[in-house]
């Protein structure tokens, strides 16, 4: 039987094989503690990557690579848009679960919670976000595993939406939960960055479930993973609040 | 003191291009086999690395040890180039270069011929690939920036194609790296003393 080929042959093969990869946490642990640079184990007998003092070495440099990061980033520098034609559709789903396990947030219900150094809690409901001020841009989003991938997202201008709840935005973090329990936060320079969005539109669209309904956060000059889906709750803090990966050893900073 | 006046003016090698040159094998060592893991999430091409010769573990694991090991090799290869033009070093051991010395050498090489009569100057063949390996790091390291900031540094990211070319700019690199040390290797296995001067400088 003839299979309909999407006309992204290449583009859907490297997700695909991207998405077969994303490992279970229970199995990635595993390999951590058992895979090691075989070479080097035959001769030592020993594991370089499971060896304690090189972890904590490494955990350390990260850190510095934190700051290295934030000294380079430019609150200036926008990173390159795009024509709507370079657009890749069907845009790729990626997330720690297969796509079945996307969560079904109800609209109506929905409140966005908003707390921590912000003079406003109010929660939000959706249709209030979306009374706000709209833009719309097309940026490559940028996976840690390497690939690729163009898409259009539309939402608040996110530093416009820290100000009007009177954010302190001379506090370091700003933290995300979301409905699929995924967790992660950023810095303030990168969410006050003119291209960070809190994006409710995918391609013209309501965002659609599987790429964060009811809202993500969308920021060009970060890795995928830096950007949080299904936003729950919003929060402004000093105390480090780490993330889903970052909290495995994916790159705090994360950005581009 | 002794040790060091019978040692410094007879050395082959001295001893900051040998820390530097050891200094970089394993930096290289470490990127490589690291970068092969982070290839593996998302290979550019049909194949992948074997896991075993790969170091890091998982994705992150791997992500790690890579941005730790680049800092190395920035570092001891910014020094190794410093040192050696500051020193005039780079002039006097690479050049001159010209295609003809090159056809010679070559034309010897392949007859066994090649002499290694002073280990001192570098024939033009070691010449012409230590020069191209230098430049072919320089292009991983430029690559590889664009790979990890390709929002700070839209120039660079510009000449080398946008952020998907620079992938593949990153991925032949290595490999043309990768293919170095596999050739480098074999020669240092056909004349060993050589391994002797890099290590204890004669
Ligand atoms: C364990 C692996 C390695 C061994 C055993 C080794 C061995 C040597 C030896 C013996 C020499 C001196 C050649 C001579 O005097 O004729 C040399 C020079 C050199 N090697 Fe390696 N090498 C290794 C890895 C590497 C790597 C990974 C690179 C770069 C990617 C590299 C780049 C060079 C360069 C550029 C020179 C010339 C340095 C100069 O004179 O300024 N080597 N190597």
């Amino acid at each position: 039987m003839m299979i309909k080929q999407s006309p992204l042959v290449g583009d859907d093969a490297v997700v695909k094989e991207a998405l077969s990869r994303l490992e279970q946490p229970a199995r990635r642990l595993f390999m951590q503690r058992t895979l090691t640079l075989g070479g080097l184990s035959l001769l030592t007998g020993c594991s370089i990557t499971d060896n304690p003092g090189a972890e904590a070495a490494l955990e350390k440099i990260s850190r510095l690579n934190d700051k290295a990061q934030a000294w380079l980033f430019d609150p200036n520098q926008l990173a390159p848009t795009y024509p709507d034609s370079m657009i890749v559709r069907p845009f790729p789903f990626n997330a720690f679960y297969d796509e079945d396990k996307v969560p079904d947030v109800d609209a109506d219900a929905f409140r966005l919670e908003v707390s921590g150094m912000v003079a406003d809690k109010r929660a939000w409901s959706l249709p209030e976000l979306r009374a706000l001020p709209h833009t719309e841009q097309v940026t490559r989003h940028i996976c840690v595993e390497g690939w690729s991938a163009i898409g259009k997202w539309g939402g608040v201008p996110f530093s416009l939406f820290l100000r009007r709840v009177g954010a302190d935005l001379n506090a370091r973090y700003v933290g995300f939960k979301c409905a699929d329990d995924y967790y992660t936060s950023i810095d303030m320079p990168t969410a006050l960055h003119p291209q960070t969005l809190l994006a409710l539109t995918f391609d013209g669209q309501t965002l659609p479930r599987r790429y964060g309904f009811p809202m993500k956060l969308r920021m060009p000059t970060k890795l995928g993973y830096k950007n949080p889906k299904h936003i729950q709750a919003i929060f402004v803090t000093n105390t480090y609040p780490g993330g889903y990966w970052e909290d495995q050893g994916y790159n705090w900073f994360g950005g581009s | 003191m002794d040790t060091f006046n019978t040692d410094a003016p007879r050395a082959i090698h001295p001893l900051w291009l040998r820390a530097t040159h050891w200094l970089n094998a394993v930096a290289v060592a470490i990127l490589a086999t690291s970068g092969w893991r982070i290839y593996d999430a998302s290979p550019l091409f049909d194949f992948q690395f074997a896991d075993p010769l790969t170091l890091g573990g998982w994705l992150g694991g791997a992500l790690q040890w890579h941005f730790a090991a680049m800092w190395l090799l920035v570092a001891n290869g910014l020094a190794y180039l410093l040192l050696n033009t500051g020193s005039g070093r780079l002039g006097k051991q690479f050049f001159p270069l010209s295609l003809r010395m090159l056809f010679v050498d070559l034309s010897a090489a392949v007859r066994g011929h090649l002499s290694h009569a002073d280990p001192r100057r570098y024939n033009s063949v070691q010449r012409l690939a230590y020069l191209a390996v230098m430049a072919d790091s320089v292009l991983l390291g430029l690559s590889g920036l664009v790979l990890w900031k390709s929002v700070q540094f839209p120039l660079l990211r510009e000449l080398l194609g946008g952020y998907e070319t620079a992938r593949h700019v990153h991925f032949f690199a290595m490999a043309a790296l990768v293919g170095f040390v596999g050739v480098h290797l074999a020669m240092v296995a056909v004349v060993p003393r050589t391994l002797r001067a890099m290590t204890f400088g004669r």
